[in-house]
């Protein structure tokens, strides 16, 4: 209760009440519009039901994906205080990482995890929006967005991969940057383009380096906000129990149709 | 709506009105301008001067070569053979997905760590993934006697250079 007291005090401040619009008070008006004003709740719906809130209806996916991706965002700032994307140093800074750098060793690890979890959580909530049916109109198209972002992760963990510079990068972006080549026509200028060059080297590291810690992250980003967004603006999360009758019978209908 | 009280006035309807002369204005100069943003991005992102090692090897004396052996220069990608019928260089970049290969003087063969394409010394596959045999590239004697490979230049098999 004394908790609460002093954070009703805060609320009513000054400088909390031009920070915030919502104003004090904690009535269902006022918790819906901390919800509804607030520049990044704004995306969530203001209202759910409790039991959509519990760990059986999503066993939260989603939320643990977004965040290991802030995990990933952290982590991935202070490794590029001590990274230098250059191929005289960047294997050295990767070693000196580990072994020189204070907590160094813990980040890297975390965010070479934290990727890793990533990529295994992203497949885990799809298969889990795919089961359970939720990517059914109207939720469609947030269902490519979905696979969109999925992309992103993949070609973030490729990106990534280089950046230690040592033979196992070099060799796996050389594979894979060679399969890009096999797409007709256009197959080796994008092999080109990709790395900068004709084989992996300095121009590969550095184009690598961009895409991996500026180009993708930011797309990830636009593509997470319209992601959450879409959830609230297609009716919000998903439970079959929770839809209306009529969809529950259109869609017992069409399973019962499929079964025959 | 103007446009229809517009088309009133208008005697043919294959003629603009201005409505819709400055939307095809608008559209086409968007267009001219979006194909030169790619143009431009295409340019900008091709770099014009690469910083890579020249494709012209020395591979050194032919002395150094015995006869029957195989020899992989790493750092330029090439195998040095100097066969019964002459010198010759073979790409030692395997032709599947760019692994560096390797001799493998107990098999007699060219084995790619990758995904396990196998060659002959000859550079023709025998078995694995890869599409194509390893090809042969240009040699030559320089005017030093030294054993020159152009890696940029592919020529046909069983070109054979004697020294």
């Amino acid at each position: 209760m004394e908790n609460t007291h002093y954070f009703d005090q805060l609320r009513a401040s000054r400088v909390w009440r031009s920070i915030f619009r919502s104003g004090t008070g904690s009535s269902t008006l006022h918790r819906s519009l901390a919800i509804q004003q607030n520049v990044f709740l704004h995306l969530f719906s203001t209202k759910v039901r409790r039991r959509m809130l519990s760990f059986s209806t999503t066993w939260y996916l989603g939320t643990l994906t977004f965040g290991t991706f802030l995990l990933l965002v952290s982590t991935g700032i202070l490794l590029m205080l001590y990274y230098h994307p250059s191929v005289p140093q960047a294997y050295a800074d990767t070693k000196d990482l580990q072994f020189v750098v204070s907590s160094g060793l813990f980040l890297r690890n975390l965010h070479r995890w934290s990727a890793h979890a990533m990529v295994f959580l992203v497949f885990a909530h799809m298969f889990k929006v795919f089961y359970r049916g939720a990517y059914r109109p109207p939720r469609e198209f947030n269902w490519v967005i979905g696979v969109i972002l999925l992309l992103i992760t993949l070609l973030l963990s490729y990106t990534g991969y280089l950046l230690p510079w040592d033979q196992l990068a070099y060799w796996a972006i050389t594979v894979g940057s060679n399969i890009a080549s096999a797409v007709p026509v256009f197959g080796n200028k994008i092999h080109f383009l990709l790395l900068g060059g004709n084989a992996v080297n300095a121009n590969a590291l550095l184009r690598f380096y961009v895409l991996h810690c500026m180009i993708l992250p930011l797309t990830a980003i636009f593509f997470i906000a319209i992601h959450f967004w879409r959830i609230r603006k297609d009716g919000g999360l998903y439970a079959h129990a929770s839809e209306p009758a009529a969809v529950r019978a259109r869609v017992a209908a069409a399973s019962l149709r499929e079964a025959r | 709506m103007p446009d229809t009280k517009n088309n009133g006035t208008d005697d043919a309807s294959s003629e603009l009105n201005r409505r819709q002369f400055f939307a095809k204005l608008g559209l086409g100069s968007l267009s001219i301008a979006a194909a030169g943003t790619t143009v431009f991005a295409y340019q900008f992102l091709s770099p014009n001067v690469l910083y890579e090692p020249s494709p012209v090897v020395n591979a050194g004396k032919p002395e150094a070569y015995p006869l029957d052996s195989v020899t992989l220069d790493v750092n330029s990608g090439i195998y040095i053979i100097h066969a019964k019928e002459g010198f010759f260089s073979l790409s030692a970049v395997c032709t599947h997905l760019g692994c560096m290969t390797a001799w493998k003087p107990e098999l007699g063969m060219i084995a790619c760590p990758c995904h396990g394409s196998k060659f002959r010394q000859s550079g023709e596959k025998i078995e694995g993934p890869a599409p194509k045999p390893l090809p042969w590239k240009r040699m030559w004697v320089s005017d030093d006697g030294d054993l020159m490979v152009d890696r940029s230049t592919d020529v046909r098999p069983m070109q054979f250079v004697r020294v």
